[in-house]
């Protein structure tokens, strides 16, 4: 049992590592304001993050619907690429951690504490019009050891028939979340992704419900002319956005969000929606010499993420963006089924270690098996200071309401999560952007530790440089 | 000595000079401060332009710059440059050509952008943050001080189109002299179209019909009554006011719907009247 448990603490370390390994690419595009002669506070409550102006441009396929959208307004020198970088010092403490000692293995446990001076990956964005109501955005994107994948590829047709109603878009995209992973205004391993966007339960093997991740696939996109009202479905492969459709054939997921806002006078717009993700990905992979085939996933079975989102302003310098979860997995899942690649890199892998078992014919779930179930919810308030300078604060709760095996704590997985932070931007152009960033994360998670009932803590410091240009 | 002299009488002028400069600039600041007082009234909507401070510096400054006088860092690359505020001379007004306009035209201005511009539809901001933007942009013009905004014209009901009123709306394009800037099929190639500037010497291209359903100050038919009745002030484009009967003004309104590339009802009865362009030189019927 103990044996397990450290089996599973080094899983939730290595995924914890990798996490922090990889921060995230953001979207913000000096490009599009070299393009219109707006500073990035005119999209960016603070960048990447978007204000209402600028989640309306990009609603409309990046373009300010003055008729001066199409490249043939541009020089026709202009190239709108944008490369964007992050050098930090940062400290990262993980505790309890399993170590070797006294020559045996993993019978023992420390806290590991590190600081040193690092690198983000490198992010190249290029996006915007190729002709009047027809956009792209692509974005190679790399590791801290600048090896590249594509975060986002997408063609997307606008405003079809002139209606602002009908847009489709095609390729590898962010899901349509209100409160954006990608233009997240925070970069610590922890703190840099919404945890609740996230969350897997412990034992769970269900990778492809985790909404803050770039997904494969075709968006329709409606929104009122002011944007107040927005509403989005998706259809797109359950594969976690991999390419090469190393999962199952015909596994699918609906993605499904709307909102409403409302202009409340002083106080500023207010929006509230909902979002729900309801899909099928398989359990069962044919196999050669014991490795899945890729691409030879069957036996769907189901899970759901559903939600509300808020945006509530508090006048012109304070507001809260609020998201619920309710999030559900099919039992199969719930005991490891389900991943048949690498979670790093999405190639094939043994049907052992961190892909989980194989649903062969005949396979039998234990009796203590369940569907978990869980609530999490995303509190992140900002303070606007002026333009050039915004305080941010998060809070997320990660809460199990239903264990996939009985006897399990009824808290383990459980995840609390703090970050705080600001970012102060020196100077506001319409050419580049750089931003003194400083941020702190401390995380906690129940049950994961080495032995049994111990909580897991981790916290990070990062001080830094983000400029894009 | 006399050398010594020339010295201390320029010395006396620089000082003069430089006080003068001083309390001149002063002036400016105080006057600044105390404009900023000012207020915008839309409906039972009052914008304060110290609130707007912030707004303008967000999304504004960048085209418009820090004093309101189109110099922001990206006028260089912009056309048509950004409005200058401090002379409170604005294209898109309800009021007659030559006065300001009221708050409400400004008001709908921000939330429609300027079509063929880089000024974009800001219609994501509340009615309270444009009421207070509006506010702020007549808080760089003393002539918000000393004028009131002129009366808003009276724009009749709009009747019904006709094959007549189309015709005679043609007419009134040929004897007005639309045509010679804005071409005989409305393609703004008419033979002063190279020639044109605005009011501070800068080139200006004229309206072509045919580009799209939108125009500098609106879509509507009562949108383009109202730019040739109060004209585009700045602009070579003027009022007609003085020269059109109100109810006049609706034929050449359909006449100019038949010229924009869209399906319109205008559009169709001249297509079954088989109208062809003006002549210029045909003489006038």
């Amino acid at each position: 049992m103990i044996s397990s448990r450290r089996s599973l603490a080094g899983s939730l370390l290595l995924l914890v590592s990798l996490i922090v390994g990889c921060f995230p690419e953001a979207h913000a595009l000096p490009a599009f304001a070299r393009k219109y002669g707006l500073r990035c506070s005119a999209c960016h409550e603070s960048w990447p993050m978007l204000n209402y102006f600028g989640q309306k441009f990009k609603d409309n396929g990046y373009q300010l619907m003055n008729d001066r959208d199409a490249p043939i307004w541009q020089n026709p020198s202009y190239w709108p690429v944008t490369f964007r970088i992050t050098p930090i010092w940062h400290r990262v403490s993980t505790g309890r951690v399993a170590i070797d000692e006294g020559g045996g293995q993993n019978n023992g446990e420390t806290r590991i504490s590190s600081t040193g001076f690092d690198l983000s990956g490198l992010d190249f964005h290029t996006g915007g019009t190729l002709e009047k109501n027809f956009s792209f955005y692509v974005l190679p994107s790399s590791d801290s050891t600048a090896t590249f994948h594509f975060e986002t590829v997408m063609g997307r047709l606008d405003n079809l028939w002139g209606s602002s109603w009908l847009n489709v878009k095609l390729g590898k995209f962010e899901l349509d979340n209100l409160l954006s992973e990608k233009r997240i205004l925070t970069l610590t391993g922890n703190g840099g992704i919404y945890q609740t966007y996230h969350f897997i339960p412990v034992g769970d093997n269900n990778i492809f419900g985790q909404m803050g991740d770039n997904q494969l696939g075709l968006e329709y996109m409606g929104h009122s002319v002011d944007d107040r009202t927005r509403i989005s479905a998706a259809l797109i492969s359950s594969s976690d956005g991999n390419i090469g459709l190393v999962t199952g054939a015909n596994s699918y997921t609906g993605f499904f969000t709307g909102s409403q806002a409302f202009d409340a006078g002083r106080l500023g717009v207010e929006r509230i929606g909902f979002y729900a993700m309801v899909g099928e990905a398989a359990t069962t992979y044919r196999t050669s010499a014991g490795v899945p085939i890729p691409g030879s996933g069957i036996g769907n079975k189901s899970f759901s993420r559903e939600g509300f989102v808020g945006q509530f302003y508090f006048g012109p310098h304070f507001d809260i963006d609020v998201v619920t979860q309710h999030g559900s997995d099919n039992v199969w899942f719930g005991q490891g089924f389900g991943n048949a690649t690498n979670p790093s890199n999405g190639t094939p892998c043994p049907t052992s270690g961190p892909c989980g078992p194989n649903n062969t014919p005949g396979t039998v779930l234990p009796a203590t098996a369940r569907a978990p179930s869980w609530n999490g919810a995303t509190f992140e308030a900002h303070y606007v200071y002026s333009p050039q300078l915004i305080f941010i604060g998060r809070y997320e709760l990660e809460r199990m309401s239903q264990q996939a095996t009985v006897g399990n704590a009824s808290n383990l997985g459980n995840i609390a999560d703090y970050t705080i932070g600001y970012r102060y931007n020196p100077f506001m152009t319409s050419r580049a952007g750089f931003a003194w960033h400083n941020e702190y994360n401390w995380m906690h998670q129940d049950g994961t530790g080495p032995q049994p009932g111990q909580n897991l803590n981790s916290s990070e410091l990062l001080i830094g440089f983000d400029f894009d240009f | 000595m006399r050398a010594r002299l020339i010295c201390s009488q320029w010395m006396c002028v620089a000082v003069v000079v430089a006080v003068s400069s001083l309390s001149g600039a002063q002036s400016t600041a105080n006057q600044e401060n105390q404009w900023m007082g000012i207020e915008s009234h839309i409906g039972n909507l009052t914008g304060h332009a110290a609130n707007a401070k912030d707004d303008y510096r967000r999304y504004c400054v960048g085209c418009h710059g820090d004093l309101g006088d189109g110099q922001g860092e990206n006028a260089v690359w912009l056309d048509p440059k950004p409005r200058d505020f401090t002379i409170a001379q604005f294209k898109c007004r309800s009021t007659p050509t030559g006065t300001l306009p009221t708050d409400e035209d400004l008001f709908n201005t921000i939330a429609r952008g300027l079509d063929n511009s880089n000024m974009p539809p800001w219609n994501t901001f509340t009615k309270v943050q444009r009421a207070d933007l509006v506010a702020y942009i007549k808080h760089f013009s003393a002539k918000w001080q000393t004028e009131k905004p002129g009366t808003p014209i009276q724009i009749p009901p709009e009747p019904e189109v006709t094959a007549d009123r189309i015709k005679a709306g043609q007419v009134l394009f040929k004897k007005l002299e639309c045509w010679k800037c804005h071409g005989v099929e409305g393609r703004g190639n008419g033979p002063s179209a190279d020639t044109l500037t605005d009011d501070l010497n800068r080139p200006i291209k004229p309206f072509d019909f045919h580009d799209g359903d939108r125009f500098k100050c609106g879509k509507s038919n009562a949108d383009l009554y109202k730019i040739f009745m109060t004209g585009l002030d700045g602009t070579p484009m003027p009022s007609f006011a003085d020269n059109v009967k109100p109810d006049e003004a609706w034929d050449l309104v359909f006449y100019l719907r038949t010229l924009q590339p869209m399906k319109t009802k205008e559009k169709e009865i001249a297509r079954q009247l088989g109208l062809k362009p003006i002549d210029p030189n045909a003489p006038n019927p």
